[in-house]
């Protein structure tokens, strides 16, 4: 019976969706949005087009007429060439045939995983800062979210002495994104076998969003999948917007031992057939040519990185080199303003957009996220008003 | 190739400390390394890359075929490099294929071009033949496209 005051369409929305409370810097996107003349530091998406030869290759798959459902898993030529380049990138081992599901981006990839392994009050452990997805994702699948902390002195990588603090007898899952939005944080070889450890020890599945994995630019790029002790409890996922500059192509995977594979695919079937099929022939044309693009656009992030960082520092604003990621996570806790007092007023005064640290968890407060995948151009314009900004506070 | 060739490849106009901002040194560094390449004759100049369709821009611009005797010493050098001094040449190429030389030339008009081609170049002891294409419309030079802005059309803001 629905008895509370809630209007007749409103007593119909399940109740642990409705207390999924909504982003907290609603009221900044929405500024943004309605102004025309921001230089925006606040897109968690590549600035590059996709390179022309996929965009081809998808046109000449409508031509050709792929434009009919695939297999539930994807079709066969992804997988194959997933496989191999799982093998090349993470030197990880997975049956096409049984251990890939090509998904509708890592956001699908997520839900589902998180909907196959959770029952109702299951703890999932993950990090914050983190991509906003998470938490509500979590609570949308029945499950618990358990933030642990990552902080500045650690260059925000995850530490297992405060996963020890979070920890229960009802944790179930562990998911971490390494290389990190909004952080640009990576782990090192050493952090990757701690966490390996950690969740053998406590029994957990390992949920591994790795979707900036090809922006790694410095100190080699570790993954959970080359672990190859915890292969039976993980979940590995990766997409083909950030490496590829795909994003609007909506196309990611997981790679999982097979009965979890079968576990995922039991939801997607269900809700979402298949991915786009003009999607999967263009990402076999990135697996199959796109090793070129890769190298172009990450020198070409990691030049911009290096000036950010640099710029930063120099203004007096603490910011760590990230080795991964299109992100830096500066610090504004000198200026004296909450990090959303800064973002909005550097957006109302100087029009640029950056997003407050505090959008990706509570530890977040105190800092901004810089995206760069944003023109040099901006980014300059961008540098030379935060350091007129600076000057007057 | 040098990381910092590169990036003036793409912009000649980007400051020295930006530069160095952005390969993790300092400008005194930059300043030296361009200062060596000029020396070197690495770096032959820095220029604009403009749109003519964008300003009154009348000069007309052809690609001229060239088919030239070798000789027996020096094969096609002597005759490309004094070609070459020709002010109206703007670039030239030594070619593999059904033709040995290929020139951008330009003109003030089509007479002048058609003037140089049959006054200086056919009448050039060694040159056997020319074929002159006139441009009409520049698409791309040098990797950027002249037409067709690509616009931004991103969300200002996503997680």
């Amino acid at each position: 019976m629905m008895t509370d005051s809630k209007s007749v369409p409103e007593q119909f929305i399940a109740p642990h969706l409705r207390d999924i409370p909504k982003s907290g810097i609603r009221d900044f996107f929405d500024i943004v949005a309605s102004r025309k003349d921001v230089i925006s530091l606040g897109i968690g998406e590549p600035d590059f087009q996709t390179p022309w030869h996929i965009r081809e290759k998808a046109m000449t798959a409508i031509e050709r007429g792929f434009t009919r459902y695939t297999s539930n898993l994807g079709m066969p030529e992804l997988r194959q060439a997933l496989t191999t380049y799982m093998k090349h990138a993470f030197h990880a081992t997975y049956d096409w045939k049984s251990e890939i599901l090509v998904t509708v981006g890592v956001s699908e990839a997520l839900d589902i995983a998180l909907r196959a392994v959770l029952s109702p009050g299951d703890e999932v452990l993950y990090h914050e800062p983190c991509f906003v997805a998470y938490a509500p994702l979590i609570r949308m699948a029945h499950g618990v979210p358990v933030a642990v902390n990552t902080f500045r002195k650690d260059d925000f990588r995850l530490t297992v002495e405060e996963l020890e603090k979070k920890v229960t007898p009802k944790s179930r899952v562990l998911l971490i994104n390494f290389p990190n939005n909004p952080t640009g944080a990576c782990l090192t070889k050493a952090d990757t076998e701690a966490l390996a450890d950690f969740v053998i020890k406590h029994n957990l599945l390992l949920i591994s969003d790795e979707v900036y994995s090809e922006l790694t630019y410095e100190g080699g790029r570790h993954s959970m999948a080359a672990i190859s002790r915890i292969r039976d409890r993980l979940i590995f996922m990766n997409g083909f917007s950030k490496a590829w500059s795909m994003t609007g192509f909506r196309l990611g995977y997981v790679c999982a031992p097979a009965p979890l594979t079968d576990a995922m695919m039991k939801i997607h079937q269900y809700c979402m057939m298949s991915a786009p099929t003009v999607s999967q022939c263009a990402g076999i044309e990135a697996l199959a040519a796109g090793n070129e693009d890769i190298v172009e656009m990450r020198d070409s992030y990691h030049q911009r990185r290096n000036f950010l960082v640099a710029s930063l520092n120099e203004m007096g604003l603490d910011c760590f080199m990230p080795r991964g990621a299109f992100y830096v996570f500066p610090s504004i806790q000198t200026t004296g303003l909450t990090a959303h007092e800064f973002a909005m007023r550097f957006l109302q005064e100087y029009s640029v957009a950056c997003v407050p640290g505090s959008a990706f968890g509570t530890c977040g407060a105190g800092y901004l996220r810089c995206a760069y995948a944003t023109g040099m151009e901006q980014l300059k314009e961008a540098m030379s008003r935060m350091q007129t900004f600076l000057k007057t506070l | 190739m040098d990381p910092l060739l590169e990036m003036l490849k793409k912009n000649a106009r980007e400051s020295d400390a930006v530069l160095a901002k952005e390969l993790g040194t300092t400008e005194a560094d930059v300043k030296a390394r361009i200062a060596a390449y000029e020396k070197d004759g690495v770096l032959r100049g820095f220029r604009a890359l403009i749109n003519p369709a964008r300003i009154d821009d009348t000069t007309v611009h052809a690609v001229i075929e060239l088919r030239i005797r070798p000789e027996r010493e020096g094969g096609f050098d002597r005759l490309a490099s004094r070609i070459s001094q020709c002010p109206q040449v703007e670039s030239m190429f030594l070619m593999s294929g059904g033709f040995d030389l290929m020139l951008f030339v330009k003109g003030k008009n089509l007479q002048e071009v058609a003037n140089f081609v049959s006054v200086h170049l056919a009448t050039i002891d060694g040159v056997l033949s020319t074929a002159t294409h006139f441009m009409l419309k520049t698409y791309k030079d040098q990797g950027i496209l002249m037409e067709g802005e690509h616009y931004d059309d991103r969300l200002q803001v996503s997680p």
